[in-house]
């Protein structure tokens, strides 16, 4: 029976060592340790967040890059093709440029032979006169009684050299 | 007579015994004196001291092994913290630390326990005489009588007794343990801060954060930060207290837990903060019911019988557990001199049995010591986490 029974003095100890035990433990001892419990529970879980936010800001990253790299392979052929094109028609435009300036040089050249042909013909004229006229000088020095003859002559050396002319031209 | 030739062997036998014994196991040690016996002499004993009859700690002849007295002794609290005692010439020399005895009569009185000589001597102090009687101090007149009737209730007055016993230096000594512990984890988490604990700290932080994120947090509800403090401090208590009444020497090996008045104490904690805490649907759960006025006569005797009988199955469940697996133990090893008595072969038998049987059964307390922490802390959460919920559907009137 007496071990159900509490002592008076046992419990007047407990009540105070109890009280004292707790004040000091709740002040001294629970304090820091439950505040740097919960700030580390803070921590880890900030931890977490940010974890997972740098993770999905890679994914993003990632997918950014694959558009730039996209984009620039798409600008590399754009600038490729451009480049192609530019290049045949400069090759083109020279050709068709280089034919013109051909044609047009003949065209000046066969102009300059026609009128440098023009001129040596009517030069070739004067010195045919010239010629037909010392001809005739020493036809004339050398025989004045057939004039008649002597003019057909000259008629003929004229014509052939007509012919000859025509025959250049 | 050849059976006093048995019983001097067997008084070898146990004087051998009972030195390894109290290497191993202090707290089952008060049957020391019994165990040494003659039954011739008890008689002359008794007539001779009637006032020191039955006290465990008396020098002298020893009486026969008395197992439930000596079990009883044991659990009960004391004066003196016995250790051991040992024998010359027949007769038995208790080995006890002396505690203060700090008496409140008119004035305080305070001497060692050591100059009760085990009961044997009225101890004078500021003119009043005092006399150890059975585990209890009692005022007497100079010759130290102590009146007691046929059942042996005592009629002397006795004085408050507020000595430092053997549970109260068990207490003081666990506290200030518990101290050192926490004060050590709290300087480590102020030393690494929310960096990763060491040593003693990561040990208790497990405990610290299963009690509180497992048991504590869940059972008491939202408001559980505020009871952190006191319930960590009820579980840690018990706990700690309960491991050391499980290490046998001096200054372990003490009931404490298994003392009513302590379990008392912590129970009267939560029973006050259950109630300062509860909110009105606390009270009104009590005293207006959610039944027909009628019923009311009825359900609300229950529901404060309730109040009061949450906390007293507390204090009971903490000091039966631990008070029966002290009793279990000491059990097993009165077994060996109660068969040492009877034949020296069998005494020698069952110890090894007693002795595996105490191991199983110490290896069993050290889980039951945990466990009854936590259950108590657990029902006190409980407790305190239904009278401060709140319920939805009566907010719903507002």
């Amino acid at each position: 029976m007496e071990l159900v029974l509490p002592g008076v003095g046992l419990t007047f100890w407990m009540l105070l060592v109890f009280s004292v035990l707790l004040f000091l433990l709740k002040k001294f001892a629970w304090k820091p340790i439950l505040t740097m419990l919960s700030e580390r529970e803070n921590s880890i879980e900030e931890a977490l967040k940010s974890a997972d936010q740098a993770r999905e800001q890679m994914a993003k990253l990632q997918s950014d890059n694959e558009a730039l790299y996209k984009q620039a392979r798409e600008e590399r052929d754009q600038i490729l093709k451009e480049a192609r094109e530019m290049k045949d028609s400069i090759i083109g435009e020279a050709k068709r440029s280089a034919e013109e300036e051909g044609k047009r040089m003949i065209m000046k050249a066969s102009e300059e032979i026609s009128k440098q042909k023009a001129v040596a013909i009517a030069e070739l004229k004067g010195q045919v006169a010239t010629l037909s006229v010392s001809i005739a000088e020493k036809l004339i020095n050398n025989q004045l009684s057939n004039s008649e003859e002597q003019q057909s002559i000259i008629a003929k050396q004229v014509n052939s050299l007509n012919n000859n002319q025509q025959a250049i031209a | 007579m050849p059976e006093n030739k048995g019983l001097s062997t067997i008084k070898k036998l146990q004087n051998f015994t009972l030195i390894v014994i109290f290497a191993l196991f202090s707290p089952i040690n008060t049957f020391a004196n019994q165990a040494i016996s003659s039954s011739d002499t008890t008689h002359v004993e008794k007539t001779e001291h009637p006032a020191a009859h039955g006290e465990a700690h008396g020098h002298g002849e020893a009486e026969a092994f008395n197992p439930g007295k000596m079990i009883l002794d044991h659990v009960k609290d004391a004066h003196d913290w016995h250790i051991l005692d040992y024998t010359s010439n027949g007769v038995s020399h208790p080995v006890s630390v002396p505690l203060p005895v700090i008496l409140y009569d008119n004035g305080l009185h305070m001497f060692m326990s050591s100059k009760f000589e085990h009961g044997h001597a009225v101890v004078e102090s500021k003119g009043n005489y005092y006399k150890l009687h059975e585990g209890h101090i009692y005022k007497t007149e100079a010759d130290g009588h102590i009146e007691a009737d046929a059942k042996g209730v005592v009629s002397n007055a006795a004085p408050m007794d507020l000595s430092i016993t053997k549970n109260v230096f068990a207490l003081l000594f666990g506290a200030v343990i518990i101290l050192l512990i926490f004060l050590t984890v709290a300087k480590g988490y102020k030393k690494r801060g929310v960096g990763a604990p060491k040593g003693i700290q990561s040990l208790l932080e497990i405990l610290i954060v299963f009690m509180k994120d497992e048991v504590i947090k869940p059972s008491v509800g939202k408001h559980y930060a505020k009871f952190l403090p006191l319930l960590l401090t009820i579980f840690f208590f018990i706990f700690i207290n309960n491991l050391m009444g499980l290490i046998p020497l001096f200054p372990f090996g003490a009931n404490l837990t298994g003392n009513i008045a302590v379990t008392m104490i912590l129970a009267l904690f939560v029973f006050v903060v259950v109630n300062f805490s509860g909110n009105k649907h606390y009270w009104k759960h009590i005293f207006m019911p959610d039944v027909p006025v009628a019923l009311w006569i009825l359900l609300i005797p229950i529901e404060i019988l309730g109040v009061v009988l949450k906390p007293f199955v507390l204090m009971l469940r903490l000091f039966a557990n631990i008070t029966a697996g002290h009793i279990i133990i000491l059990g097993f090893f009165s077994l060996i001199f109660i068969f040492g008595q009877k034949n020296l072969v069998a005494g020698y038998g069952s110890a090894v049995f007693s002795v595996a049987f105490t191991l199983f059964m110490s290896v069993l307390e050290l889980l039951v010591a945990f466990l009854q922490a936590y259950v108590f802390t657990l029902l006190a959460s409980l407790y305190i986490g239904s009278a401060t919920e709140e319920h939805h559907h009566a907010e719903d009137h507002h």
